[in-house]
């Protein structure tokens, strides 16, 4: 389900469930310049993201399929507006939006938060591209703006039954400060605000530091013990299932 | 550092046979991932196989000390040139700041096929990014290497800023080039009890900006592996 399609489902079921029926198609028109002369198939891959942290669920998975250039962030820029919408409160359909926007083949996003231990699957697909990549983002909910995620995973040489497995690592907005203080996580840690405008950290996108926390000395921090992580924070499989 | 192991009689021939046909020609590029940590001039050194800038488990060189505890690279570039090594110093004209980059182009490294970097980060004791001994490959292509920090087991880590501490054997932070910590702190710690190079066991720090046990920032100055990521196009 894409973004579009999700945000319909929210205003009629009779809505979303006829965009659902057109879903094979809606992505054609403006792709065919990339599309491989020799392929014809519909590429469809299983995304699984399993939480591996200690008491940091994720937000909704967002995945994202796309040709070699569309990126959601990059390391040492500061992150689009969509990006700390997604870091700072989990709302990833703003990202998913610019992704479409930016002329994503398809996007997906979860039915809900992933607890620390559970895995998510969504189903991605598209018709056959000679590019084709693979994104997938999500936040670590009881933090100030730390995000999991990987971006730009070269899915275009996987076989139907293939997989790639690997970590990922957490990085930081680097749009709001790490203060772990009342009021600013949106997690169940302390349900305060997620998303504010104002930008008054690095504004810049890096690895995050990890949190500090009330066990560490940080008597201000909202954050107990349970609430540290280290990277890796998830693990990813992606087979192609068709 | 094995500097000394280059000169084995042995370790010759075995340079040679395994040396280049053809100068290598490399671009680097050097990114900061970390949210807060500062990298002092960065020493980029290609060198035969024998030779090592640090190696893991073993106690760091003087030359080691001076860049880990100061931020200083010429002494290791000097020891490491007069071994066969070509080096590249503080290619990013200063300290490459959290989440910065900086691109090498056109880096020649003749015929060694190793290649090394390291660099102080700031604010710690002796803490440093750290490559070592990487080997060249020979086909040409882009390839990604993700950098630990390691901690050179020469300095206690009491997290103490004080002006003059680059000097080897003089205790502290030499300097906090974001100016976002504290002061007055009273010490994390006394000992130090590794005594070798190890991965670094990250800052502690306070969020007590004027005492507390420590100068730096808790909130800002840790980090979490890796902190670098290197870009290295074989040409």
């Amino acid at each position: 389900m894409n973004v579009k399609k999700y945000m319909a489902m929210g205003l009629s079921l009779a809505l979303a469930t006829s965009m659902t029926a057109c879903s094979d198609s809606d992505n054609d028109n403006d792709k065919n310049d990339k599309k491989s002369s020799s392929k014809n198939d519909t590429y469809e891959y299983q995304v699984t993201v399993t939480n591996i942290t200690h008491n940091q669920p994720f937000s909704p998975l967002a995945v994202v399929l796309h040709d070699n250039s569309e990126t959601l962030w990059a390391l040492g820029e500061a992150s689009t507006t969509s990006l700390e919408i997604l870091a700072e409160s989990g709302n990833a359909m703003p990202l998913l939006d610019d992704a479409d926007l930016a002329g994503a083949y398809d996007t997906e996003l979860g039915d809900g938060v992933v607890p620390p231990g559970e895995m998510v699957t969504l189903d991605i697909e598209s018709d056959a591209y000679d590019e084709m990549s693979l994104s997938v983002v999500s936040m670590l909910v009881n933090t100030n703006d730390a995000f999991t995620g990987k971006q730009g995973i070269d899915v275009s040489a996987l076989e139907i039954g293939d997989s790639l497995q690997m970590n990922l690592p957490v990085y930081d907005a680097g749009t709001e400060a790490n203060n772990e203080l009342a009021g600013s996580i949106p997690g169940p840690a302390d349900g305060g605000v997620g998303y504010s405008d104002v930008r008054d950290d690095t504004n810049v996108v890096s690895m995050h530091p990890g949190v500090v926390s009330m066990a560490d000395g940080y008597t201000d921090s909202v954050l107990d013990s349970s609430h540290r992580f280290d990277s890796p924070v998830a693990k990813l499989v992606i087979t192609r299932t068709q | 550092m094995r500097l000394k192991s280059i000169l084995k009689t042995s370790a010759l021939p075995l340079l040679l046979a395994s040396s280049f046909t053809q100068a290598q020609m490399l671009d680097i590029e050097i990114s900061n991932l970390t949210h807060g940590m500062f990298f002092t001039p960065l020493l980029v050194s290609s060198h035969g196989e024998s030779l090592h800038l640090f190696e893991s488990g073993e106690t760091a060189s003087d030359e080691l000390k001076i860049l880990a505890e100061g931020g200083d690279t010429t002494s290791l570039s000097v020891a490491t040139t007069a071994l066969g090594a070509i080096n590249l110093e503080n290619p990013a004209a200063g300290v490459l700041a959290p989440s910065a980059s900086v691109a090498i182009t056109d880096f020649d490294t003749m015929s060694n096929d190793r290649l090394s970097i390291a660099a102080m980060l700031l604010p710690t004791n002796d803490g440093f990014v750290g490559l070592d001994s990487w080997a060249i490959p020979e086909t040409a292509g882009t390839y990604t290497i993700y950098l630990n920090a390691y901690d050179a087991g020469s300095e206690v880590n009491n997290e103490l800023v004080l002006d003059g501490s680059g000097a080897v054997g003089t205790l502290g932070i030499p300097a906090n080039p974001g100016a976002n910590g504290g002061s007055a702190g009273t010490g994390v710690t006394t000992t130090e009890s590794n005594e070798m190079i190890h991965i670094h066991r990250g800052n502690v720090g306070d969020t007590n900006n004027m005492g507390g046990v420590s100068d730096v920032d808790s909130r800002i100055h840790r980090w979490l592996n890796p902190v670098a990521k290197v870009v290295v196009t074989v040409k």
